[in-house]
């Protein structure tokens, strides 16, 4: 009884300690984007490939979400002879919703797994010791770039997203379900209002955010992991914690900022 | 040998450290005379290299202090810490040179961040500094393409490129081979005698490394068992140091024995 009182107590101290690490880290990394000089060339390189290199992926989820959503929904609206309301349900699922939320999981996948592995190979292999031991403030040089990265490319992802999407909706309701075009986007005028764009908008930052944090904290304390975080598989469990915590925050903020802002 | 008349770089009074329940450092007490070289030895996994993580600021002790050019680390801010870090410089035990960098962007990187120099005399340092290491051509190379001693050169360059005052080796010749082993003493030899740096070596490459050291201080059982002079070192009483050296060297071994300039001639 007494073992697991003890190890209850060292698990919730253990976890506090993450908990308090990983907000000072991101207090430090926001405090690091408020001091000039900024990294122009090395924002523009995360800006490349947090941003410029998932445009594909997006392109391809987003038109293919649009395309379900359309289908789903014409076969739903039908029921209750309300067809016409197809191209705002489409526009105001994909702006509240599925387009930041999708959008961010997609992100998680391809970049922030990428950024937590790089973190922790550099830990692992001495690197950002080396930095630290030229004076080179890591997450200045390492992290800043990656969070103005994040905070910049999400929103634009979720925008390709959302009129991908909405095309992608047209293409199954107009062109193959035979829902009037004027009356798709009429629709979607008359309902679509500037508060949910904005909700759109306060979910991808929020998740860029999120991703950067979670990825690159986790690859920065991989040496301070519980379980072990050296070698390959240290490496590799530390990118999996990652995307599941990442995918986990998002789901759960998600629901926070639709209460709040609804 | 005028090591009770060198100044202080770097003192360590007291350190202990402890990871989770086992304690590695139980009060770590050494220090190390500015512009001579010092030797750590000891078993692999004893905490050879935690000391020098200790120095570097890397990390704080549990309980003791470190002093470096007599400022204690763990009370200066961040930035006097990297004040501090500007006159060090590091020779890791695998290099940890960045690899998605080349070469030349490695050993540019302390100058471009830590210096106001204009890209062309940035160019020309890391040539220089290049030609030293007899790295001429490499520029373009990523770390990957590189081999172990090469490397290691490289990280040396780096290491020496903001001509820091106190210049760290973790393992310098580990996975070498003897001549290459041999090429990066000659290489420390000749940058210790341009640069003038005081210089902190933790090696097992016993005995070889005693002829480039000036103090060799053995790390057992988790403190500094005896700082001494090469010869002391392997004439000591001491019994945990007169294992070390039975162990690592067999017969008795004597610097008046070794010829003058050696590693000027490899």
């Amino acid at each position: 009884m007494r073992q697991q009182l003890e190890n209850l107590g060292d698990q919730t101290l253990y976890q506090l300690q993450q908990a308090g690490r990983m907000g000072m880290f991101l207090g430090a990394c926001l405090l690091q984007l408020l001091r000039p000089p900024y990294p122009f060339r090395r924002i523009l390189r995360q800006i490349h490939f947090v941003g410029a290199r998932s445009i594909f992926v997006i392109l391809f989820t987003g038109a293919f979400t649009g395309m379900v959503l359309a289908l789903q929904g014409y076969y739903s609206l039908r029921k209750f002879g309300s067809e016409g309301l197809l191209g705002s349900a489409v526009a105001l699922s994909l702006l509240r919703e599925l387009g930041p939320v999708l959008t961010a999981l997609m992100v998680v996948g391809r970049a922030g797994s990428a950024i937590c592995a790089e973190i922790g190979i550099m830990r692992n292999s001495e690197q950002i010791d080396a930095l630290e031991c030229m004076a080179i403030d890591p997450l200045r040089y390492l992290m800043a770039p990656k969070f103005v990265a994040g905070i910049i490319s999400l929103p634009l992802l979720t925008f390709l997203f959302d009129v991908i999407g909405i095309f992608g909706g047209y293409l199954i309701g107009v062109s193959l379900l035979g829902v009037n075009a004027g009356t798709y986007f009429q629709g979607m005028y008359a309902s679509v209002e500037w508060a949910d764009l904005e909700m759109g908008i306060v979910k991808s930052l929020v998740f860029g955010l999120l991703i950067i944090w979670i990825s690159a904290a986790k690859g920065y304390f991989l040496h301070l992991e519980r379980d072990g975080g050296f070698g390959a598989e240290g490496v590799s469990r530390t990118t999996t914690d990652a995307v599941v915590l990442s995918s986990v925050s998002i789901l759960v903020w998600d629901y926070l900022i639709s209460a709040i802002m609804l | 040998m005028n090591q009770s008349t060198a100044a202080t770089a770097i003192e360590l009074v007291g350190v202990e450290k402890a990871f989770g329940r086992q304690q590695v450092l139980k009060g770590i007490s050494l220090q190390i005379p500015e512009g001579q070289t010092t030797v750590i030895v000891g078993a692999s996994g004893t905490g050879k290299s935690i000391i020098l993580k200790h120095m570097l600021g890397l990390i704080p002790p549990d309980r003791g202090q470190v002093l470096v050019f007599g400022q204690e680390l763990g009370r200066l801010s961040k930035r006097a810490l990297n004040e501090v870090r500007t006159q060090f410089g590091v020779l890791f035990q695998n290099a940890a040179l960045f690899d998605s960098m080349t070469v030349f962007d490695n050993i540019a990187l302390p100058l471009r961040e830590r210096t106001g120099q204009s890209e062309a005399q940035i160019r020309q340092t890391v040539h220089d500094r290049l030609g030293l290491m007899d790295l001429q051509g490499s520029e373009e190379k990523f770390p990957a393409q590189l081999s172990g001693g090469m490397r290691k050169r490289v990280g040396l360059a780096r290491a020496l490129v903001l001509n820091p005052k106190v210049v760290f080796f973790d393992e310098p010749t580990t996975g070498l081979d003897v001549s290459k082993s041999n090429e990066i003493y000659r290489l420390f030899h000749k940058t210790q005698r341009q640069l003038g740096y005081t210089a902190v070596i933790v090696s097992h490459d016993v005995p070889k490394i005693f002829k480039l050291a000036d103090a060799v201080a053995l790390l057992a059982d988790g403190i500094i068992q005896g700082c001494l002079t090469p010869e002391q070192f392997q004439l000591s009483p001491l019994p945990l140091i007169r294992t070390f050296v039975e162990e690592t060297m067999g017969p008795l071994y004597s610097s008046q024995q070794e010829e003058v300039g050696f590693y000027e001639k490899v």
